[in-house]
């Protein structure tokens, strides 16, 4: 029997999971509250998806307009979500914001200035004014290197290349967790007296992803398994551009910045198809003619805003129905036009990694002609339910911000908040295990049989001589979810996605890793599909019970937004027999005031009525 | 869809050598996607670092027919029909398997690096920077790290000095921080003493590799230089300095 005192130990009070910006704000946050902090990331330090962000980050600082302020950066998250958001988190992530961007300011960041030389802010979807601080179309760059240096500053523990297998619980406490180094194939240990999942999400289940390899779905199976609940995971984003050609890069993501900075969307004929797709509940505060949006885009503050910056649910739907009513571009995406809307050396200067990797793997110069464009997975809404301030899931210890969590952004988020989500909860995530670790009166125990059990569980794959292929696995759930839970859903194709589920659980059981457990790639392969697989079921089930569209969750048997599936959250958790149950539970009455700001009318905020 | 032949370095810090591999290649790959089906039906365990498979986070860098660069933005269609690929891990750092190296030391260099100290904030709690004064460090902030101008410097892959000079990738990450308009961290001394800005000798292979066209010699390397050579060997100018401690 293995002996668990023989595993490399590490200590602490507080492990965080995932160096994105979330994980890397939370571990700054315990190192600056004294906490005993470590770190582990899958990846090199510096490179976890943040880095890929691009538009920028969202915060009302006003800079660029005036009228700008947490109460618009409010009403405009809520309504992207659908009101399904959380409502203290999206009030706390409004008012926070600000403070979060000058931070990073503070610690280095170089932000695009405005003319009078404060951090510039641009245009994007949803957004009512000029509010995502940017740099270039690299702000995820920017943003992640900022907080590595802070993180090297602080000089707590930082576990490269170490990957989270699962979560370790002493009765029903988090005690730690049990990992890998990807390098040596070694278990580690981490005893740990608050846990902090910033492990991003799961797009990696789907064939046509802008997300990279990391992204599958860990926080979401380990919080699953340790028995805390997931929230609103049918609402998976399908960001409207990401490229279509050639096939190998397809998926790769197009930042919206190219509509913000004046890009349209065109068809096959030729047509500029959005404002045939306005709902009704955006259409007074939407362009009704190409003249008033061009006169918007020129700065004329009574016309309204282009329809190409309507939410990405909406347009991720029009580009959907363009494409399959025969008005499609050669590859079966839309057309996205910036060549004709700008000069050649603005657009080099202001969307620079756009004009490169266009260039570069496309061989399309996108000063000169349009870009190939279609609808590509994303970003989870759902995840890991939590306490909107202290950001704990159900289970006492387990902590989560950013894409891991729930709640933030409700039915659909809003570009430019994600960035600012990973800044505010990942402090706020970092003081809520701070104060729990003080708070703690005795020191949870890893049980030791779950450990043995991990290991074996994980090295079953090496030591099997025959066995599945584990990139042919992934490959077919990729093809599943792709086929029947993609962007448009119905209850059959649903149900079919939950029977093939079974069968590649069943793959997945038998998989097998030749070689060696040194920087094996198939063994990480086979040990991630553990986790997508949790992940997918999640997803599919929750699909399942919502029967509504509402935001990113489209059912063709269920058109449109029910007034009683407002007040419902669909929980997913591991019910007592092991298997995925789903449950509808009924949300709280939001606060007055709260209320108030979401559904004003924008006259009445601007004029500081509510 | 065509047939190509891939020899790539299999191995571990103990040895290895080349491996042939033929596989075909669909129209508009990159190297990255060949070695990804390479992995999936051919060699299983094939060790290759990569995230993003956009150009953006710098992880999948090795040498590809004897140049360093990232294999994500590399396509096929710039090989000739016949020619033979060989795809070998970066020779700068020590192999830990097959495509994989250990990168490490580049992030120990990084803190050695006095950190960024910013003036205070002005009373309205605004800091003010001119588009114009941010535009050269925002240049050094494109770096994505992927180490390929620290593999190509010969003074850490021919004279093995990785003792003396912290490269070229180090050069940019101080010189963002010198010429950052808010910074107020003197690095000078440093950069002639601890991180031995003398050794480099402008050849401008770093500049020629870096994938985001950083002109890491010209904009950074070269104005370092000469900040060192002002302050410790132009008298006059260093005693004036000294006294309004101007950087």
């Amino acid at each position: 029997m293995l002996d668990v005192s023989e595993i490399q130990t590490f200590e602490h009070d507080v492990l965080v999971i995932g160096a994105g910006g979330a994980g890397l704000r939370a571990a700054i946050e315990c190192s600056n509250r004294g906490m005993n902090t470590g770190l582990m990331c899958k990846s090199l330090l510096g490179k976890a998806h943040t880095v890929m962000a691009e538009g920028g980050v969202a915060a009302a600082l006003g800079n660029v307009d005036r009228r700008d302020n947490w109460k618009v950066h409010f009403r405009d998250t809520m309504r992207g979500g659908k009101f399904l958001n959380q409502w203290r988190m999206a009030e706390l992530h409004a008012r926070e914001a600000p403070d979060r961007v000058r931070e990073l300011e503070e610690w280095g960041a170089v932000f695009d200035r405005t003319t009078e030389g404060l951090i510039s802010q641009r245009n994007f979807g949803g957004h009512r004014y000029p509010r995502l601080a940017h740099v270039g179309d690299r702000t995820g760059l920017e943003m992640i290197r900022t907080l590595q240096d802070q993180a090297v500053l602080k000089g707590f523990g930082i576990y490269m290349e170490c990957t989270a297998l699962q979560l370790l619980l002493g009765g029903r406490q988090i005690a730690g967790v049990l990992g890998y180094w990807r390098e040596s194939g070694r278990f580690v240990l981490f005893r740990a007296r608050a846990v902090v999942l910033a492990t991003g999400g799961g797009g990696r289940a789907w064939r046509i992803t802008s997300n990279s390899w990391e992204y599958t779905g860990d926080g979401y199976a380990m919080a699953y398994e340790a028995g805390a609940q997931l929230m609103d995971m049918e609402f998976t984003q399908f960001h409207p551009t990401g490229m279509v050609w050639p096939p190998s890069v397809r998926g790769i993501l197009v930042t919206e910045g190219v509509r913000g900075d004046g890009g349209v969307l065109l068809n096959s004929k030729r047509e500029r198809f959005m404002f045939r797709y306005i709902p009704e509940k955006f259409s007074v505060e939407t362009a009704a003619s190409e003249e008033e949006a061009n006169r918007w885009l020129k700065g004329d503050k009574t016309a309204r805003r282009p329809p190409e910056l309507l939410t990405r649910d909406v347009v991720a739907r029009a580009i959907t129905q363009e494409v399959n009513e025969g008005r499609g571009s050669p590859h079966g995406g839309v057309f996205l036009d910036i060549a004709s809307r700008l000069p050649a050396e603005t657009i080099r200067r202001k969307l620079p990694s756009m004009y490169h990797q266009f260039k570069e793997l496309a061989e399309v110069d996108i000063t000169r002609e349009p870009m190939e464009v279609g609808p590509t997975l994303h970003y989870f809404m759902g995840g890991a339910r939590v306490d909107s301030d202290t950001q704990m899931t159900t289970v006492p210890g387990l902590f989560a911000a950013g894409e891991a969590a729930a709640g933030m952004h409700g039915a659909n988020r809003l570009g430019g908040n994600s960035l600012s989500d990973l800044l505010v909860f990942g402090r706020l995530s970092g003081i809520g295990a701070a104060q729990y670790v003080r708070g703690l009166g005795h020191v949870p125990r890893v049980e030791e049989d779950a450990v043995r059990a991990a290991v074996r569980r994980a090295t079953e794959v090496l030591n099997r001589d025959t066995g599945t292929n584990p990139y042919a696995v992934h490959e077919d759930l990729q093809g599943v979810m792709g086929r029947y839970v993609g962007i448009v859903r119905a209850e059959g194709d649903l149900k079919i996605a939950l029977v093939e589920l079974e069968r590649l659980k069943a793959d997945a059981a038998r998989v097998r890793a030749p070689g060696a457990s040194q920087y094996n790639a198939a063994w990480h392969e086979a040990l991630d599909l553990r986790a997508l697989l949790v992940t997918a079921e999640a997803v599919t089930r929750a699909a399942l019970v919502r029967q509504e569209s509402r935001g990113a969750h489209t059912r063709v048997d269920y058109p449109g937004e029910r007034q009683e599936w407002q007040n419902m959250n669909v929980i997913v958790r591991r019910g007592k027999d092991g298997r995925m149950e789903t449950e509808v539970e009924r949300r709280q009455e939001p606060p007055k005031t709260l209320a108030a700001i979401a559904y004003a009318t924008i006259e009445d905020l601007e004029a500081n009525r509510v | 869809m065509s047939e190509r032949l891939f020899r790539i370095w299999r191995g571990t810090a103990a040895g290895g050598s080349f491996v042939e591999y033929r596989v075909d290649v669909d129209p508009g790959m990159v190297v990255l996607d060949v070695l990804h089906r390479i992995q999936a039906r051919l060699a299983n365990d094939l060790a290759i670092r990569w995230n993003c498979k956009a150009g953006k986070c710098g992880s999948c860098s090795m040498e590809i027919n004897g140049r360093p660069r990232l294999a994500c933005m590399t396509r096929m269609n710039q090989f000739g029909g016949a020619e033979m690929i060989a795809v070998q891990p970066m020779k700068t750092f020590p192999v830990v398997k097959d495509l994989v190296t250990d990168v490490s030391w580049n992030y120990e260099q990084n803190r050695r690096i006095p950190p960024f100290r910013p003036k205070p904030r002005p009373a309205d709690g605004q800091y003010r920077m001119r588009q114009v004064d941010v535009d050269r460090v925002q240049e050094f902030r494109k770096c994505i790290e992927c180490f390929l101008c620290q593999d190509v410097c010969h003074v850490l892959r021919d004279q093995s000095r990785k003792d003396a000079f912290v490269g070229p990738r180090l050069m940019i990450r101080l010189a963002s921080l010198e010429m950052h308009p808010l910074d107020t961290e003197d690095r000078v001394p440093a950069l002639r003493e601890e991180f031995g800005s003398g050794l480099c000798n402008i050849t401008r292979c770093c500049t020629e590799v870096c994938p985001e066209q950083i002109q890491i010699t010209d904009n950074g390397i070269i104005p370092l230089k000469e900040r060192v050579v002002d302050r410790y060997f132009d008298p006059l100018l260093g005693l004036v300095r000294k006294v309004f401690r101007r950087k």
